[in-house]
């Protein structure tokens, strides 16, 4: 029976959330009803988490737990197939914590753009609970395509020009992910019996190498659109500058993840042997983005600019450092996708809240708000030192295993592209100081300013929801990590070395 | 005291900083002062118990065999990266980590007491004292720590809790640059450290202190002597751990953020900026010396930047205005005697006596150093300013102040029977043994020391007396004495502690000797040095100016530091910023999403153009159908024959 199954509620939750929300009147009825499912998703996430360490405690060696499979389009062997490993878990927890504290950074808004954000977020759960490739590009397309709207309707500045960059752009990338899938499908399988499950296409392990060398650029880069990879990053800055608070804060935690975790989960671990002989060049194009995003940040005066460039250089290390194709540097992708996730949100969500205050990004505009508004002041430090890799906080727990990860491979290729990523922990130190120094501390620049309010409670929820989340990954990294590492061994064994 | 108590020094520095931090705005001032205060007396009770158990006791192995043990209190598994590569956080007890709780406790709590009367009434007084006790935590955990990445995980906390401090006054500008330029420059450094690290452990294999020091010729062996650009891969391992060591401790020339740094409230650059953090480089070479003394070249270069960092600080301490200043310039110049003491340092010499020597001074410069920067808090509380024109005559107004001052002077200078005296010339002899050369260098730059101190000293409490108004300057309240006392008192006796007995590279016991001829040398050159500041600064006189004028451009370039300052930010600037970001932005915008831009362009454009095509006009249609039709036909037709 497929409601016994936890993993759909994952899905279920939103999509009965959104029938509620069209049937609600009131203001009122509204935030009761984002709330308490913003809530169920973290209860379903805590919940899933718990029982996926049980069963591992109680011996359960299979790659994927919480499996499930029901037929849905015979003559394409399309099912709806459910499973979670490790990694997956990790992310249904991270998009559950930032759906919650999205709900509350977009306390204000209308029915209709629930509507959509709660579409999106189906998209985006459905995603990480899906083993069959076919309902993963669905899932992949729901989740892309309410962000135009949301853009385009609710967002700011060029919104309509920025809507339709960031949508062209990654349906771009779709396009090839689908002729990528197609190839996959084809190829699925040695004896005819032709499948979208992932688990079994890498166990067939059948795709030809030559088809390998071809299917492999093409979902790498369909993917990496999404991640945010160099040179197809450019959708991100408009796209995030245009993009109202809590849409920011999902896509850039939570639907720049899905690049990441699809590169790995599709790319990489289906074609094992053409990642392996095609990573150098993505790791160029990765290493080029880590340094050029963060060089590019240092000169932006938009607060959502520096971040969303500052984003290109984190997104980037997560490609580079899953294209280490080691346990270690690829663990330290998977928890620097979380820890991202949660520090670009609590920018994005802080920024959102400023911006609702002073009515202006610009940082030449604003000056000494420390004093004015204390609260965001000190919360947008804290996401600053994460952000720069301040132990303690999740940032530096992701960069050290990125790092050490990476520099076990002996070779001089490698060794200067992660001498040269290892830079970025000092170009992000300049354009985050920069940016506090220039926005809370020194002299107030706007005398209209001095009479701004601090947070409201709903605000101050959002924000301390996502700092005590990167408190805490800083503070007990093990626990994830051992979550991480134990699911990456077995994806990396099929990789050849 | 039992060992396992140690994890205390750490767990309530970092209560305090929670509780002051999240619930600090909602107590007064006093409480919140008091409370920081008593909190670091406990954590000093606390530290002094276990270094004196250490040292003193037997019972938990503290002694086998005549050598000194390092004892693991406790460890704690924090991340496992790999199977081998392990980040524990733990405690580990040895002569020079139990040295350096008595230290850093020692003058953080002085610091905690005095600044009740230094803060008294600022604005941001518990954000004040959270910081402090993040800061103590971070630097007690630095020198436990048990393996190198703990130290590096420490080592950025002590980054950040000295950039919130530099900052304390966010409103000021300055501060607020002074407090980045520190952030940025420590951290450049630390990418050097960082990297350090991941060469030497994915040889290695492991993070682990002990492992690490305990086998040191099979560590750098494990590199099968591979080579990188001429140096063993080991040697630049070392080399770039050193660099962050060096930006720690402000050696040239990553030396341009500590005076700049002065911009921080002087409790705080008493306790960050002179006795504790800066000396983080020379505990990190000391912590690794076994390796380093595998690699003498990397010893080599680490003393030839101690020495021009020594000299290169000394001459520049001459003609500062700002008393802060002075005694940055001086700080450098004194870490760069411990660092030049460990690079000398070698086993075959009188039993490694250049280690002793730098822990020794890292000892008492600690306490005089601590005492003269609080001695100068007290007078710009007093004067409210920190150039020296707005000084003179103190002596008069602040006679506590001053003879503190003045003892602490002496030590710095190498006046026995201050404590100052034992420790240089310790470094001295060490540096004599090695070579001739950096033993003379040391010993003038020892005179210059002397010359500098006693010209600010005069200049302060003596020299011509300053039209002070109705506000005479008064001496200040006990809260801020009574640290004076304290440290002048140390400083008075630590000389005569048998540093050798506790604090050796190999932790055996051996006696110091003083040998006279170097000692008799040495305080010749800082009395010359003392002489020649008391006819030049003891009464106002136009001599200095007049022999600043006759070396004009000599003087103009100490005096603005030989330009360092400017340099860096004609390379940061002109050359990174202006050359590669902004670049790089422009590229970004113009030429990739350019790009972008243009396939919608050329989209747009050939649909617009094809669009024509469907206009709905029969006759147009027609039109095409039978061009089309003759072209086909006249396609078959040739086909066909």
């Amino acid at each position: 029976m497929i409601f016994d199954n936890i993993l759909i509620y994952f899905v279920l939750v939103p999509l009965l959330t959104l029938g509620c929300l069209a049937l609600s009147r009131t203001t009122k009825q509204i935030r009761a009803i984002t709330v308490t499912a913003g809530t169920l998703l973290m209860i379903l996430a805590t919940w899933l988490t718990v029982g996926y360490l049980q069963q591992r405690a109680a011996g359960a060696t299979e790659e994927m737990l919480y499996t499930g499979s029901w037929l849905w389009f015979e003559p394409l062997n399309i099912h709806l197939a459910l499973g979670v490993d490790g990694i997956s878990v990790v992310m249904l927890v991270l998009s559950s914590i930032i759906v919650f504290a999205g709900v509350f950074a977009s306390w204000e808004m209308p029915r209709e753009y629930f509507l959509w954000f709660f579409l999106l977020s189906i998209g985006v759960f459905g995603f990480f609970i899906s083993i069959d490739l076919f309902t993963m590009f669905m899932f992949y397309e729901v989740a892309l395509i309410p962000m135009y709207l949301l853009i385009g309707v609710w967002g700011s500045g060029r919104k309509e020009y920025s809507a339709m960059k960031l949508t062209l752009m990654l349906m771009g990338g779709s396009a090839f992910l689908m002729l990528g899938i197609l190839g996959i499908y084809y190829h699925s399988s040695a004896d005819g019996n032709l499948t979208m499950n992932l688990v079994e296409i890498a166990r067939n392990n059948s795709i030809p190498h030559d088809w390998q060398l071809l299917l492999f650029p093409l979902t790498f880069v369909g993917f990496g659109v999404l991640g945010a990879m160099f040179p197809f990053h450019t959708w991100s800055p408009d796209g995030h500058a245009s993009a109202p608070t809590a849409v920011s804060m999902l896509h850039a935690g939570v639907l720049m993840k899905l690049g990441g975790y699809g590169c790995f989960r599709v790319a990489i671990y289906l074609m094992p042997w053409a990642a392996t002989e095609l990573a150098w060049i993505f790791l160029i194009l990765t290493g080029i983005s880590v340094v050029y995003g963060a060089f590019s940040a240092c000169v932006q005066t938009d607060l959502k600019y520096i971040n969303a460039y500052s984003s290109v250089s984190h997104c980037g290390l997560v490609l580079f450092a899953i294209l280490m194709l080691n346990t270690t540097a690829m663990t330290g992708a998977i928890l620097q996708m979380l820890s991202h996730g949660l520090m670009t949100a609590l920018f994005f969500a802080l920024i959102g809240m400023i911006y609702g205050r002073t009515h202006t990004r610009d940082i030449r505009e604003m000056g000494g708000l420390m004093k004015i508004i204390p609260f965001l002041g000190a919360c947008y430090v804290i996401a600053g030192l994460a952000s720069l890799g301040l132990p303690g906080l999740s940032g530096f727990v992701a960069e050290m295993t990125i790092f050490v990860g990476s520099f076990a491979h002996s070779d001089t290729f490698h060794r200067v592209l992660t001498i040269l990523a290892c830079t970025s922990i000092v170009i992000t130190a300049v354009y985050i100081l920069r940016v506090v120094g220039k926005l809370l501390y020194g002299p107030v620049q706007d005398k209209h300013h001095l009479e701004l309010t601090d947070a409201k409670w709903w605000e101050r929820l959002s924000a301390i929801t996502l700092i005590v989340a990167v408190v805490s990954i800083g503070f007990f990294p093990n626990f994830w990590s051992d979550i991480i590492k134990e699911s990456m061994s077995v994806i990396v064994n099929v990789i050849p070395q | 005291m039992d060992f396992s108590l140690s994890i205390l020094v750490l767990v309530i520095p970092f209560v305090m900083f929670l509780l002051l931090g999240l619930v600090g705005m909602k107590m007064s001032h006093k409480v919140a002062g008091w409370l920081g205060t008593v909190a670091m007396g406990v954590t000093t009770v606390i530290a002094y118990g276990i270094a004196f158990t250490y040292f003193f006791g037997t019972g938990q192995g503290q002694i086998a065999e005549g050598v000194r043990q390092q004892i693991v209190a406790c460890d704690y598994t924090w991340l496992a990266i790999t199977d081998t590569l392990i980040i524990k956080l733990g405690v580990l007890l040895d002569p020079i980590s139990a040295m350096m709780l008595i230290v850093i406790t020692t003058v953080s709590f002085l610091v905690h007491l005095y600044s009740i009367g230094y803060m008294h009434g600022e604005v941001g007084f518990q954000r004040f004292y959270a910081y402090l006790s993040l800061f103590t935590m971070s630097m007690l955990g630095l020198v436990v720590a048990t393996n190198i990445f703990q130290m590096y995980i420490f080592w950025e906390l002590v980054g950040v809790s000295s950039y919130l401090l530099i900052g304390f006054y966010y409103t000021t500008p300055a501060a607020v640059s002074a407090s980045k330029k520190a952030f940025i420059v420590t951290r450049f450094a630390d990418l050097g450290f960082l990297i350090g690290i991941l060469i030497l452990s994915y040889y290695a294999q492991t993070f682990d202190f002990l492992q690490l020091t305990g086998e040191p010729t099979s560590v750098i062996q494990s590199a099968g002597g591979a080579t990188f650009l001429g140096g063993s891969v080991m040697a630049w391992a070392l080399a770039l751990i050193f660099m962050g060591g060096a930006g720690k401790s402000a050696m040239f020339p990553l030396h341009i953020w500590l005076p700049d740094a002065m911009e921080g409230p002087t409790p705080v650059s008493a306790l960050i900026h002179a006795a504790t953090m800066v000396v983080a480089g020379v505990f990190l070479v000391a912590r690794m010396f076994p390796l380093y003394l595998q690699e003498t070249a990397v010893l080599e270069l680490i003393t030839i930047i101690g020495i021009v960092t020594a000299f290169y600080a000394a001459s520049v301490a001459m003609v500062q205005s700002d008393i802060k200043r002075v005694l940055a310039f001086s700080t450098i110049s004194q870490i760069a005697f411990m660092i030049t003491a460990l690079g000398v340092a070698r086993p075959e010499y009188h039993e490694g006596v250049g280690y002793m020597a730098s822990m020794f001074h890292l000892f008492t410069h600690a306490m005089f150093k601590a005492c003269l920067f609080l001695g100068a808090g007290a007078i710009i509380h007093a004067v409210h300013s920190n150039e020296y024109t707005a000084m003179g005559g103190l002596r008069k107004y602040m006679p506590i102040t001053n003879i503190t001052f003045l003892i602490s002077c002496l030590a710095i200078s190498g006046i026995p029977p201050f404590s100052g005296f034992f420790s240089k010339d310790e470094i001295l002899v060490a540096a004599y043994h090695n070579s001739a050369f950096y033993g003379i260098a040391l010993s003038v730059i020892a005179g210059m020391t002397a010359f500098y101190m006693f010209r600010l000293y005069y200049l302060i409490f003596w020299g011509e007396e300053r039209d002070y108004g109705d506000h005479k300057p008064h001496e200040a309240p006990a809260v801020m004495t009574i640290p004076l006392i304290i440290l002048a008192a140390v400083t008075v006796v630590a000389g005569f502690i048998p540093f050798g007995h506790y604090v050796t590279w190999n932790r055996e016991a051996f006696d110091i000797h003083i040998d006279w001829t170097v000692a008799g040398t040495s305080i010749a050159i800082a009395l010359v040095g003392i002489v020649l500041a008391t006819v030049l600064y003891r009464k106002p006189s136009a001599v200095p100016t007049r022999m600043a004028d006759s070396c004009r451009w000599l003087w103009r370039a100490a005096y603005k530091r030989f330009y360092m300052d400017e340099l860096y930010m004609f390379v940061t600037h002109k050359i990174i910023f202006a050359l590669i970001c902004k670049p790089i932005a422009w590229f970004d915008r113009h030429i990739i999403d350019g790009t972008m831009d243009a396939f919608a362009h050329v989209t747009h454009y050939a649909s617009s153009k094809i669009k024509g095509l469907q206009s709905g006009l029969v006759q147009n249609y027609v039109t095409v159908y039978f061009i089309g039709a003759i072209l086909l036909a006249i396609v078959t037709w040739l086909c066909v024959i």
